[in-house]
């Protein structure tokens, strides 16, 4: 060490100390990432990587209404700018965008990440950091944790409320039938499985496979499933994997009824992917004919339905290059639930505000079902609408039905009208 | 100013001061830096902690190795499981955690070691190439699946910053800025130590080094040790920091990143590794920015990090071979002979 370097080395302490002790104590705003004239939020979503197909349409799609409602005066005469950034699915990723949205960004909130594993990467660092966490794109029963992690809020039904509802379908349509279960190797296939085992009798389950989002290679599993006998398979899967197992057990000659989770059914989005997989030697829509699934929102191709038409109103104008589809609906509809919860929080919105706003709950918006929002619950919708595949349409079939995710709770019908989407298609008191 | 004579004469003392005065300027540091920009500052903690140990074992060892990702996953996973059985560990337990995570990780480098000191070029790159394609992926083997979490990975619930005012940001900047300057201090020292010298020499010259009386694997594989300690207290650090771990966050560019940080800031110097650390800690970002900017394809978009290191190599192997370092040493030597040609000769 020379004397030089030293000294420079005393004279950048200096500095730094000078710069510190004038730039240091600062108080930070009441609300970061909101303006007088702008509420900015953020996100991490899968544009690229296995999740992507289909799922890269829904932050799109919020952004979509967004921007419809910036262009219509905005919330509170604020406008809504949305940064959502790519995490590929690979929660390593989902940590640095997250990191990077709340820190340099200074978003207001998180508002619907995407992902079972990506999300559950930044919970504890969101909540560390008081962070609203609204309405997260995945299932998982782990959104709802009032205590530990109070500022995140799930959105759609619960996979085992799903499970749940798909299981008793199944034990009472399928009565002594052989199933098969085939489900992501992470909480988003566990709490499926869970709900699912409430309602379908241990012993008539014959092999359970799981499966890693990162290999696509699933041949081994399909033929477990295969030569269990499974009559029914039931997938708790993204839409890359629902395709992956259904072109695997066609090639294996395996037909069983396939039973999906609502957020691996979406048919404009499987159609596509068979036939992209297979190269375009695969019917998608085909292959795809009745599949059983579920819904909690009205078809994308109701054309009645004033959500629908909102919707469809705001993709033409916007977006008009995607698919009109179940991911582009749902981008929507979270948005929709967004703008509502920003303007419960009132005229001048804090952290806490919104966070308060979301438990006092009675949001009624676009859904086939009430959310569960309450201080003593952070999940979202309470349930779903068995739906069946018919050309390009998951169609419902009977009523929606509403549960808990605990065993003993009941299955119960659901019988209110969904409420008509405001004549001007922006949330109102 | 003229050095206080005790520190021209005891090595140790002078690189305590080195640690003192660079820790001061980091703590300055810290208190103006926003939120992101202390993350990125205990980013470039972490990375200076990997690549200080790497730049010991090819800078100094002369043995090359391609898979210290692969020694920051055991650092990681170490501290993962211990806070998973030991939920609530307050601040000076983690310490001790970090300290297993760097141990463990120390012994496996040891193994690794044994086998790495007979084998040499790129018969070693090969080996250790495969050990960062292999160990990161052992969480997605069946049988570890519910202990390691599968690909989903781990979450690392580590306690807070101490106290409810400190900002989270800043105290994570703390904690792997101190990480990374004991890192330098032991790295400091061992490089000017017998320790130290013996490995030069083994590097320069196996069977003159060996004829000289030093057990050539022996220091081998102690080289190795001290990188995958290194490394241990990388992935231990990106743990807490991080809060979740699974395999993807030790793909096989994170062990190329390290080397090419290395050659790219000097190998062997510890001022080199620091350059190395900031200019990994960027390049991610600076990629990503660039193909938002030109609004690049997500195929191009994700293969430019890779590319960008790769032109950063070629780059500094052309311009300056011996690094950052090296150029900024080559720089200061001439303006010294300029000015001061009798003190340098003298040297």
């Amino acid at each position: 060490m020379t004397k030089a370097p030293l000294r420079l080395l005393a004279t950048g302490v200096v500095v730094a100390l000078a710069v510190a002790a004038c730039g240091g104590g600062g108080s930070k705003a009441s609300a970061p990432g909101v303006t007088a004239t702008t509420v900015t939020i953020g996100s991490h979503q899968p544009l690229t990587g296995v999740a992507a197909p289909g799922y890269s349409e829904i932050a799109p799609a919020s952004n979509a209404y967004f921007k419809y409602i910036n262009a219509n005066g905005g919330i509170n005469g604020r406008t809504i700018n949305y940064t959502y950034l790519d995490d590929g699915y690979n929660p390593a990723n989902t940590v640095t965008v997250v990191h990077k949205l709340v820190e340099q960004d200074k978003v207001f909130a998180i508002f619907n990440g995407l992902g079972t594993p990506t999300h559950q990467a930044v919970v504890s660092y969101l909540n560390q950091q008081k962070v609203p966490d609204l309405f997260v794109a995945s299932g998982c029963l782990c959104w709802n944790q009032t205590t530990t992690d109070p500022e995140t809020f799930g959105w759609q039904p619960d996979y085992t409320v799903e499970g749940k509802i798909l299981g008793q379908y199944i034990a009472k349509n399928f009565p002594g039938k052989k199933v098969g279960i085939f489900a992501q190797n992470d909480d988003f296939g566990t709490n499926g499985i869970k709900g699912l085992e409430d309602e379908i009798p241990a012993s008539s389950v014959v092999s359970t496979q799981r499966y890693d989002p990162t290999n696509i290679k699933i041949t081994p599993q399909v033929q477990a499933l295969q030569q269990s006998g499974a009559e029914i398979v039931v997938s708790f899967s993204v839409p890359a994997f629902t395709a992956l197992l259904k072109l695997t057990s066609v090639a294996l000659k395996f037909n069983p009824q396939l039973v999906v989770s609502n957020v691996g059914s979406d048919p404009i989005t499987l159609s596509g992917l068979i036939s992209s997989f297979s190269k375009g030697k695969a019917p998608g829509q085909a292959l795809i004919q009745g599949i059983i699934s579920d819904t909690y929102l009205a078809p994308p191709s109701d054309a009645s339905n004033s959500w629908i038409q909102l919707f469809k109103k705001i993709h033409d104008k916007y977006i008009p290059k995607l698919p009109f589809d179940g991911n582009v609906e749902y981008g929507m509809a979270a948005a929709y639930t967004f703008a509502q919860a920003l303007k419960a929080a009132g005229k001048n919105p804090t952290r806490a505000s919104i966070v308060a706003a979301v438990e006092k709950g009675g949001f009624s918006g676009p859904g086939l079902v009430p959310f569960a929002f309450s201080s003593s619950s952070h999940s979202g919708y309470t349930g779903v609408q068995i739906a069946k595949i018919q050309g390009l349409v998951g169609v419902p079939v009977g009523t929606p039905l509403v549960t808990d995710d605990t065993p003993k709770g009941a299955i119960t019908p659901y019988t209110t009208a969904e409420p008509a989407a405001p004549s001007n298609g922006i949330p109102s008191d | 100013m003229k050095l206080p004579a005790v520190l021209t004469r005891s090595t140790a003392l002078r690189n305590l001061a080195i640690t003192v005065v660079a820790g001061l300027v980091l703590f300055g540091l810290t208190e103006v830096f926003s939120e992101y920009r202390n993350t990125q500052l205990a980013n470039a903690g972490i990375n200076f902690c990997a690549i200080a140990g790497l730049t010991v074992l090819t800078g100094l060892s002369g043995q090359i190795s391609l898979g210290n990702g692969a020694f920051m996953f055991i650092g990681a996973y170490t501290v993962a499981l211990l806070l998973k059985h030991h939920p609530s560990t307050s601040n000076p337990e983690l310490v001790l955690i970090v300290v297993a995570a760097v141990v463990v990780a120390a012994i496996v480098g040891g193994f690794v070691g044994t086998a790495a000191a007979r084998l040499r070029g790129p018969y070693l790159a090969g080996v250790t190439l495969a050990l960062a394609l292999g160990v990161p992926v052992l969480p997605d083997y069946q049988h570890l699946e519910g202990p390691l979490g599968g690909h989903a990975g781990l979450i690392v619930n580590a306690p807070g910053p101490p106290g409810g005012t400190l900002d989270l940001e800043r105290w994570q900047a703390w904690i792997c800025c101190l990480a990374a300057l004991v890192t330098f201090f032991v790295l400091a020292n061992l490089r000017s130590s017998r320790v130290g010298r013996s490995f030069t020499a083994v590097r320069d010259d196996e069977i003159a080094a060996s004829l000289a009386g030093m057990s050539v694997p022996r220091i081998q594989i102690l080289a190795f040790v001290v990188s995958a300690g290194s490394a241990g207290l990388a992935g231990a650090m990106l743990a807490i920091i991080d809060g979740q771990i699974g395999p993807q966050s030790f793909p096989l560019q994170i062990s190329l990143f390290l080397l090419a940080g290395a050659v790219f800031g000097g190998l062997g110097s510890m001022a080199g590794a620091a350059y190395g650390a900031v200019l990994i800690t960027f390049l991610g970002g600076w990629s990503t920015d660039l193909s938002n900017a030109l609004s690049l394809p997500s195929k191009v978009d994700l293969n430019l990090p890779p590319a960008f290191y790769g032109l950063v190599l070629i780059v500094s192997m052309l311009l300056f071979p011996f690094g950052l370092q090296g150029l900024v040493r080559r720089g200061w030597h001439r303006v010294r002979t300029r000015t001061r040609p009798v003190e340098v000769a003298a040297r």
